[in-house]
This record gives C-alpha cells, sequence and structure tokens, in this order.
C-alpha cells in the first residue's frame, strides 16, 4: 500500500510538471500575440517595444521564461499584461463565488443523481424508468448555456422571481446569496444529475446480479438491507469518484459558461475575460490551478480506491 | 478439404448438402436494434436534421430568397395584411413569421434566423463528425499502441493523455482555441486559415482523446493476454499486425459505442466554444455563435436563444437515444439492465 502511494505521488508529480509546460507552451505559440507589442501600443515606436520586452523578459530563450514565470507562479507575484493586477489576488477575489457555486451544485447533483438513480431501479424497464431516463438524457443534452439562458428568461425576466445575475456574498445576506445561486446551480446540476443517475443505474443493476447479492439474498436478508449494505455500498464507489473529479474541475474554474451567463464574477468568469483580452498570465495561472487539482484529486480518489477494493492491482 | 466439408456431417451421395449458417454478432445486434423502436425513431430524426442542414442552400435560394450572411436590417416584410420593419426602429428584430420570408424571424443585422438555422447546422455538425474521426483515430491508434508495448511506451502515452485529461475540457479548448482562431496552423502539410473550421474540428478532436483511449487501452490491456494473440504471436506475427488484425476487430463493438457519444459530445463543446468566441468564428454561423449573439437580446427577442438552442438539443438529444440503443444491443451485461431485447 505504501509503495502504492509513493508510486502514485511520484506519477502526479511527472503530471504536473508536464501541465505547467503545457499550458505555458499553448500561449506560446499564439500567432501575432506579441505580447510587447500589444502592450505597448498602436503608435509604439521599435525601440519603446523592445524595451518593453526587455523588462518583462519576452527576449529571454523560452525555457528561462518558462522557469522565470514558474517562479513568479510559486512565489504569487504573477500580473497581468492588462493594467499590470496580481493574478493571484484577483483569484482569491473571484473564489467565494465559486466555491458558493461548486458546493451547492455539487450537494445538489450528488443527492439528485443517487435519488433519480435508485427511482430508476425500482422497476428497471417500466414506465417510471423509462420517463427519468429520457429525461436524464434530455439534461445531458441540453448545453449548460442554454438552460441558464432560458431559466434566466423565465424566471428572472418573465416572472422577475429572482435576480438576473451578479453574486452576494454570503456573509453580507445569506438570503440574498441563495436568491442569487439558485439559477446557477439548478442550470449547473442539471446535466450532471442526468449523467450520475445513468451511472448509478447502470452500477445497481449490474451488482443486483452480482454472486454477492444474490448469497445475501439467500440468506435471509431483507431486501432493504441487501441493497443498502450490499448492493449500494459498492454502486457508490465509482459515483463518489466522479463527483471528486467533477467538483474539483468546477472549483477550479471550470464552469466557465454558467460563471459568465450569471455574472458571478468567480474564477471562471475571470478566465473567460482574460481570453477575451488575450491576457495570457490569468490564464495560465488558471488553467493551470484546475489542472493541479484534478489530478490531485485524481490521486486521491485512486489511493482511495486501492484503499476500499483491495483487488484493485496496485502495478496498473 | 476445407473447413466446410469437414464441418459437414457426412452426407449420402447426391444429396443437397445444407449447412445452417448461424448470424454473425453484428447481424444479430442489428436485427436486436430494429426492435427498439425509440433508437430506430432518433436515428430516423437526426438523419432528417441532417439531410436538412445539407439542403440549407436549396431552402435559401428558393423559398426563403436570401443568403446566410445577408442583411435585412432597412427591409419590410408582409405578415398577415401588415407590412413590418424586419428590425424596429429600436433595434428589436422581428420575431417568426411562420411565411416564407423570415420563418423564424431575423437577428439584429435583419438576418433570416431560419436560413441561419440550417447553415449554422451545416457547419455545427460538420465541426462534430469531423472532431469524432479525429478523437477515435488518434485515440484508438494511442489506445493500442499503449495498452499493447505497454512498458515505457505505456507510462509516456499514459501521462500524456493523463495531462490532456487534468484540465476541464472546455477550459482547455478555450485556451487552445484563442490561440489558434487568431493566426491559423500552419504545422507541416497541415495547413488552415484563422476562421477555418477545422481548427475548432481539430480542438475538439483533441480535447476527447483521452476520454476515449483509456477505456479503449484498458480493453486493449485484457486482449494482449487471450490466447488467440498468443497463437499470433507463435506464428510469427508482428507488433503491428497482431494491433491490426487481432486486436483491434475485438474493439469495434467499444468503438461503435463511442462513435455518436462522441459527435453528441464534440456538438455541444463546438457550442460552448464558439458561446465564448474560441470555436467557429464569424460570419460563419453555427448554432453556438447563434445562441451566443442572441443572449444580448433575448429579453425582447427570445427566439434567437430558443430557435438555435432547440435545434441543438433536439439534434443531440437523437444522437444520445440512439447511442444508447446502440450501446444497449452491443452490450451483453444489458440483459440484467432490464433492457428488452
Amino acid at each position: 500500500m505504501r509503495r502504492f502511494i509513493v508510486r502514485r505521488t511520484l506519477q502526479t508529480m511527472v503530471v504536473l510538471a508536464l501541465v505547467s509546460v503545457f499550458t505555458f507552451l499553448i500561449f506560446q505559440v499564439i500567432p501575432n500575440g506579441d505580447p510587447a507589442s500589444r502592450m505597448a501600443g498602436r503608435t509604439a515606436t521599435p525601440g519603446q517595444i523592445a524595451a518593453i520586452a526587455r523588462s518583462w523578459g519576452f527576449d529571454r530563450p523560452i525555457y528561462i521564461q518558462y522557469l522565470h514565470t514558474m517562479d513568479k507562479i510559486f512565489t504569487g507575484s504573477v500580473v497581468s499584461y492588462s493594467q499590470q493586477i496580481n493574478v493571484v489576488d484577483q483569484i482569491k477575489r473571484g473564489l467565494p463565488a465559486t466555491i458558493s457555486l461548486a458546493a451547492g451544485a455539487g450537494i445538489i447533483w450528488l443527492t439528485f443523481g443517487i435519488v433519480v438513480g435508485l427511482l430508476s431501479t425500482l422497476r428497471p424497464g417500466r414506465l417510471l424508468d423509462r420517463t427519468l431516463g429520457f429525461l436524464a438524457l434530455t439534461s445531458i443534452s441540453a448545453p449548460v448555456f442554454v438552460i441558464g439562458s432560458v431559466l434566466l428568461y423565465v424566471f428572472a425576466y418573465k416572472a422577475s422571481i429572482l435576480p438576473s445575475g451578479g453574486y452576494v456574498p454570503l456573509t453580507a445576506n445569506p438570503w440574498q446569496w441563495f436568491e442569487h445561486m439558485l439559477l446557477p446551480w439548478i442550470s449547473l446540476s442539471l446535466p450532471f444529475i442526468g449523467f450520475y443517475s445513468r451511472v448509478l443505474r447502470g452500477n445497481i443493476l449490474d451488482a443486483k446480479y452480482e454472486d454477492y447479492v444474490r448469497m445475501a439474498r439467500a440468506k435471509g436478508l431483507s431486501s432493504r438491507r441487501v441493497l443498502t449494505r450490499h448492493v449500494l455500498r459498492n454502486s457508490l464507489i465509482p459515483v463518489m469518484a466522479l463527483w471528486g473529479l467533477d467538483f474539483a474541475g468546477v472549483i477550479g474554474g471550470g464552469a466557465i459558461l454558467i460563471e459568465s451567463i450569471f455574472d458571478l464574477q468567480g474564477v471562471g468568469q475571470y478566465a473567460a475575460e482574460s481570453i477575451q483580452t488575450l491576457d495570457v498570465p490569468p490564464i495560465m495561472v488558471i488553467v493551470m490551478y484546475t489542472a493541479v487539482l484534478v489530478v490531485v484529486v485524481a490521486a486521491l480518489v485512486d489511493i482511495l480506491y486501492a484503499y476500499l477494493d483491495p483487488r484493485i492491482s496496485l502495478n496498473g | 478439404m476445407s473447413t466446410k466439408e469437414l464441418l459437414a456431417p457426412a452426407s449420402p451421395p447426391g444429396e443437397e448438402l445444407r449447412i445452417q449458417v448461424g448470424a454473425g454478432p453484428y447481424r444479430l445486434a442489428l436485427r436486436r436494434l430494429r426492435r427498439r423502436k425509440g433508437a430506430v425513431a432518433a436515428g430516423v430524426f437526426f438523419l432528417a436534421i441532417v439531410i436538412c442542414c445539407l439542403c440549407a442552400p436549396l431552402y435559401a435560394r428558393y423559398i426563403a430568397h436570401t443568403g446566410p450572411d445577408d442583411n435585412h436590417i432597412s427591409a419590410t416584410v408582409i405578415v398577415g395584411g401588415h407590412r413590418h420593419n424586419v428590425v424596429s426602429l429600436i433595434g428589436i428584430p422581428i420575431g417568426p413569421t411562420w411565411g416564407p420570408r423570415f420563418l423564424l424571424g431575423a437577428d439584429f443585422n435583419g438576418r433570416d434566423v431560419a436560413v441561419r438555422l440550417l447553415y449554422g447546422g451545416r457547419n455545427s455538425l460538420e465541426v462534430g463528425f469531423s472532431a469524432m474521426a479525429i478523437t477515435m483515430v488518434i485515440a484508438i491508434l494511442v489506445a493500442l499502441f499503449a495498452g499493447y508495448y505497454r512498458g515505457w511506451v505505456d507510462s509516456v502515452l499514459v501521462r500524456l493523455l493523463d495531462v490532456i485529461w487534468a484540465y476541464p475540457a472546455i477550459l482547455l479548448g478555450v485556451a487552445i482555441g484563442t490561440s489558434l482562431t487568431l493566426g491559423g496552423i500552419s504545422l507541416g502539410p497541415l495547413n488552415l486559415k484563422g476562421g477555418s473550421l477545422y481548427i475548432p474540428a481539430l480542438i475538439i478532436g483533441f480535447v476527447n482523446i483521452p476520454y476515449v483511449a483509456k477505456p479503449i487501452r484498458g480493453q486493449v490491456i485484457a486482449l494482449r493476454e487471450k490466447e488467440f494473440v498468443d497463437a499470433a504471436r507463435t506464428l510469427d506475427a508482428g507488433g503491428l499486425r497482431i494491433m491490426l488484425t487481432e486486436i483491434l476487430p475485438n474493439l469495434s463493438s467499444t468503438i461503435v459505442v463511442f462513435v455518436p457519444l462522441m459527435i453528441a459530445n464534440s456538438i455541444l463543446l463546438e457550442a460552448g466554444l464558439s458561446y465564448l468566441g474560441a470555436g467557429v468564428q464569424p460570419p460563419n454561423p453555427s448554432w453556438g455563435t447563434m445562441i451566443s449573439d442572441g443572449v444580448r437580446l433575448i429579453t425582447s427577442s427570445p427566439h434567437l436563444v430558443l430557435a438555435p438552442g432547440l435545434m441543438l438539443v433536439l439534434t443531440v438529444l437523437c444522437i444520445n437515444i440512439f447511442g444508447e440503443g446502440v450501446r444497449d444491443v452491443l452490450d451483453p451485461r444489458s440483459a440484467s439492465r432490464g433492457v428488452r431485447r
């Protein structure tokens, strides 16, 4: 077990290093994106551009620039090209909104995903199962920004019972915080609920025909006990693993679309805005930060898996 | 003596030799699929959507009499005997007229939404299909090499997949999309201009690779230990030959299941990227860009979001229902899942 953990941690480090190089390279290959000439403005002389390039280090070799950038990221002193704002401070400012979004939506989609998944296994293939299956497929097929903008149109503009976007901190006014988060939570959760319920349904129905479940029933256990102690215990593990990864993605600003539609001013929206202005440092930091979260959570999930299920081959 | 003769029971001379050949797995699957009315209906409906989108130029020329990028800001249209401005004086475009001109209304530039919807669908579908093709080809190759050779090849390839997989798809897509849509790509023989449709297709295809390659690699690892692979190896078959003629055919049902899933995912991701301005570039319409343009005016003209939004949902839903039907008939475990076969 210890060897497995050490090994998985080492692999994680390698992936993290690769992620940082890859992220850096994506923005190095931007054609016509020379940041020095963009910062200097349209009427700049070549001398001014060269001076800016020198002071930002754009004239150095790529690997030096990479090391320099990584150094700035680790010490938290990255500044954006436009307006020279400290990126880390800016991300910290966006975190409360993003965490509110992820926490609320995460609870909603996990709860409803499990409930819907369970309901559809009561009588597989019958009306309830088919209806829920159809609804689940529909929610997976709808892009979040369509769900979001239609909900906004109906509840904020037509019925005007909910605010049309923006973020109110929980500490400032809990009720308003809730009102502002409700639509983003629902729009973000719907596709996840659809997906999770289908995964759980498949897992439960597969488990129902396993020998250990037949054994438990043969022992004379009540079906409720068989379900909770034997079927669900095994079926929920993959769902939880999935949840960990998706949750990390949302916390990391992966909910770009939802944050932009509802103007939550979170990390994802910051990324979207920086992309529009081609401001490389914030995008790089956010993308790296998200990737780090996802990779670390994935490693934790793997280790937890190996701990929960000793059959998982430790050298895989 | 051929195998057929060996297998046939000794029959008296002069009598017709008859062998009952069983239906192959694909014929059986097709037969089962035909019995699933919902999936077949969804597939047919999807085909209808594709055909409609392909006929976009016909509709534009003979029914709407306008192209996808033609502005009619100052034009008027007669609805129910009254003359209306296509775009009102305060900038609100006309809603659905349900007539040949501006069937689904106009957008803020006075362009015909129905015409743009068909042309946009063409682009969305084209991006979806090409992205799927890119994902599948690369993912299958990566999975075959990683899973068959194991060792350092596997380690390197899996780490690379992990790197792509570490980014949320939309975030990575937007990051690459922004950097490429500006200047295009020129990688050796591959030369794409900035506004090309194949740039979003390439990006989406690339971003989706790990989601296909990882599960298929797992299957390859299991298959390479099978006896028939050992047998091929003892016959001195090379690695490439084993991968292509022994392992690949056994992956086909998984591949078939992934194809509709990837088309659906690619269309959705294209819409998301276009919504953020990193996908299909104007003036090319796509369902994503149309929604993105319409959101600003949703309070006064909801049809600008509803028309492309509904088409998008309907199309992806059809693909998903059909895809689930295909998965159920190919999956041997589906009997336990209460699926009638």
